[in-house]
């Protein structure tokens, strides 16, 4: 497989699960028995009007996926009388001059009226009624519903604002994605080559109390949930160091070197609970990897030139059990992320997973919808980078 | 003696020589008997209403209450002896859909190959990327907590690995020479997928089986920690929900803090032992290597089939 042929693979791969995840993201909080904006609506206390504006701003009155019944409406002859109730031929409520153009459109069951709103120059409705089908030409954008409003608001950076917090959700999420960028990495790259060492000596001592020793230990890690060795910790750490939060309240103010060493501190037991739990899993493929490794002919091959242990370990074993180590690290990113969750609510640490927690106990769903979307996003995007990273470390893809 | 009993009696042999996978056993099924016998065991009834002195929040464990008592004053010991059968429930269920799935997708997508198989295969790759626990988040935040929807929820989202796995044996069996013949005979390719293949995917699934029960042990507790469990129903992450949220910590109160973890890792950590013990077995290429002191290796395999090589 070319170079070439492969990225493209992985490209509309990652495209098409990213494409997925929107439509689900939408979907799902869509279907929300307690969706906010259409209770909202249905609250009997708000004016008409009122309605009709959060009805607007969720893109509530469009079609869910697609518009094929029209969006806007451009008023050809020179001057168009917007009527309350045409069927009753009520009175004029508004009108529309030539080139003007109006939003939403539905069509009356004869077909002979549309009904529209007139928007200001500030946005607002300025009048709703009905005009006749003959003076005006109707704009289909096939585009124009509530799907693509989303995806729209999305790109604009526009994720909706928290309930709880009365803040809008991609401020938060931009506020806090560094922090649990830092644990995260901190905990990965502690996890992944203590596990590759410990994982090569296993395999390497085959057979020897030292094996089943590490073993034993990755099993343990393995089965340890990551929330409780978090609550473990902290009930060990207490007085010792800081069991909550980023920093010591009151010392924003302080110098930058005292004010990252506390970072450094407060980083401690979150790193550490990820770096035991994910510890074990890597160990485990490392030794099988290495196991199958050695059991290949070329390492007999080697063995046969009168290489040594070391240089046959680090010339043939370890190259070649670095491509299911990048695998595995990918592959597993997705439960990572999870531990995170886990890790920050146990540890206040006020990053994304943290949120998410605070955001699951009050039901903040914009939120919620926010925090899952970046999550996945991420880890689709890391897997992407994980599949370039590949490229350039397995041979068999040749170059074009 | 015929070859399939060599097999077996080699088989048992490797399993005698890995007390982990004893032990794994064991330990699994004396958690099985604890939450079946949970109504005889525990000393109280954890969902009998009771009225507490304040003295009794998170009183430490003395003569009546050997584990201590919790927030609301339930006896700590009742309360991870009941906790063990959800997590029980919830991991063989959850796990038995997931084999189905992940088994069905898996011999459909090697066997029939094709448009049919990639479609399947990168349904399985999508569902792999997407991050599992937030996923489950959010599925149970909007849909309502529930025992039956948090084992639908991890039943739904655990098949992939299994679906990969089976997949990838299953491409190595359809080439053999006896479904080639089946084949040849004119028998279709459901016959041919339960009758010539299912079998011999079964113990690699059985392995698999095992250590999937763990991790969808894990993930119940990790939902019922975050607040998503059942709220009728008491499990080991709900109690550690609780302990967590009503200063557990602050109050060092270890008592309620470590019993329901230990339960956890106790279950997962059986399942485990006897899960990956399962897989060695199943997979020979393991046993042995070439940088491997070859005399060590000679006795190890005569250890392992001593009636093969005197038969």
């Amino acid at each position: 497989m070319g170079r070439r042929e492969y990225l493209i693979r992985k490209l509309v791969f990652a495209i098409f699960t990213l494409a997925v995840m929107l439509v689900f993201n939408f979907t799902l909080f869509r279907i929300l028995p307690g969706d906010p904006a259409k209770l909202l609506v249905r609250d009997p206390r708000l004016s008409r009007e009122a309605q009709e504006r959060i009805r607007r701003n969720f893109g509530l009155d469009k079609p869910v996926w697609f518009n094929s019944e029209g969006s806007t409406v451009e008023v050809l002859v020179p001057s168009v009388a917007l009527l309350a109730e045409p069927l009753d031929s009520g009175e004029v409520v508004s009108q529309a001059v030539q080139g003007e153009r109006l939003d939403y459109v539905e069509r009356s069951a004869d077909g002979q009226w549309l009904s529209v709103l007139q928007i200001n120059a500030e946005g607002r409705i300025s009048a709703r009624g009905w005009v006749q089908a003959g003076g005006v030409r109707v704009h289909v954008s096939l585009f124009d519903s509530q799907f693509f409003a989303y995806l729209r608001n999305l790109l604009k950076g526009d994720m909706g604002v928290s309930f709880s917090l009365r803040r809008d959700v991609s401020e938060l999420l931009a506020d806090r994605i560094w922090r649990t960028v830092i644990l995260l990495l901190g905990g990965e790259i502690v996890a992944v080559v203590l596990g590759c060492v410990a994982g090569l000596l296993a395999a390497w001592r085959r057979g020897t109390r030292l094996e089943t020793g590490l073993l034993t230990l990755g099993l343990i890690s393995w089965a340890l949930p990551t929330f409780w060795l978090g609550l473990i910790l902290l009930i060990l750490a207490r007085g010792r160091l800081p069991i909550g939060g980023m920093v010591t309240a009151g010392l924003h103010h302080a110098g930058a070197l005292e004010y990252w060493l506390d970072v450094g501190k407060h980083l401690v037991l979150p790193t550490l609970t990820l770096a035991i739990v994910y510890l074990g899993e890597f160990m485990l493929i490392m030794r099988s990897s290495v196991l199958e490794i050695f059991a290949e002919d070329y390492i007999l091959v080697a063995k046969a030139k009168g290489l040594t242990t070391f240089q046959i370990i680090k010339d043939h074993a370890l190259k070649n059990a670095a491509l299911p180590m990048v695998t595995i690290v990918a592959l597993t990113l997705g439960y990572t992320v999870g531990g995170a969750i886990q890790v920050e609510t146990v540890f206040s640490w006020p990053g994304i997973g943290r949120l998410m927690y605070d955001a699951v106990t009050k039901r903040d769903y914009p939120v919620l919808q926010g925090t899952f979307l970046l999550l996945a996003l991420s880890v689709i995007l890391a897997n992407f980078l994980a599949d370039i990273l590949y490229l350039i470390l397995d041979p068999r893809v040749k170059p074009d | 003696m015929n070859n399939t009993e060599v097999l077996r009696v080699y088989l048992w042999q490797i399993f005698l020589q890995r007390p982990l996978g004893i032990l794994g056993g064991g330990m699994l099924l004396l958690a099985a008997i604890v939450a079946i016998l949970a109504p005889t065991i525990a000393p109280y009834d954890p969902y009998a209403h009771i009225t507490i002195q304040p003295e009794e929040v998170m009183a430490p464990p003395g003569p009546g209450h050997l584990l201590g008592q919790d927030d609301a004053g339930r006896d700590v010991l009742s309360l991870l002896v009941y906790g063990a059968r959800v997590s029980l429930t919830v991991g063989f269920a959850a796990s038995l859909m997931s084999m189905f799935i992940g088994t069905t997708v898996g011999m459909v997508a090697g066997y029939f190959g094709g448009k049919i198989g990639n479609i399947l295969m990168r349904i399985t790759d999508g569902l792999m990327v997407i991050p599992n626990l937030p996923l489950m988040l959010v599925l149970i935040a909007v849909w309502g907590r529930g025992l039956w929807k948090i084992i639908l929820v991890i039943g739904l989202l655990g098949w992939t690995y299994t679906a990969r796995l089976v997949r990838s044996q299953v491409l190595s069996i359809k080439e053999r020479p006896y479904v080639l013949r089946a084949k040849a005979i004119g028998a279709s390719g459901l016959r041919i997928i339960v009758y010539h293949i299912f079998p011999q995917v079964v113990p690699l699934v059985l392995a698999e089986a095992v250590l999937d029960i763990s991790a969808s042990i894990l993930a119940e507790s990790s939902l019922s920690f975050l607040g998503l469990g059942d709220p009728m129903l008491v499990s080991w992450g709900s109690m550690l929900n609780f302990a967590f949220e009503r200063g557990a910590i602050s109050r060092g109160a270890w008592w309620y803090l470590l019993p329901p973890g230990l339960g956890i890792v106790w279950v997962t950590l059986g399942l485990i032992f006897l899960g990956n013990t399962l897989e060695e077995i199943i997979n020979p290429r393991l046993h042995t290597h070439h940088l491997f002191d070859p005399r060590r290796m000679v006795a190890l395999v005569a250890d392992a089939v001593p009636e093969a090589t005197t038969e």
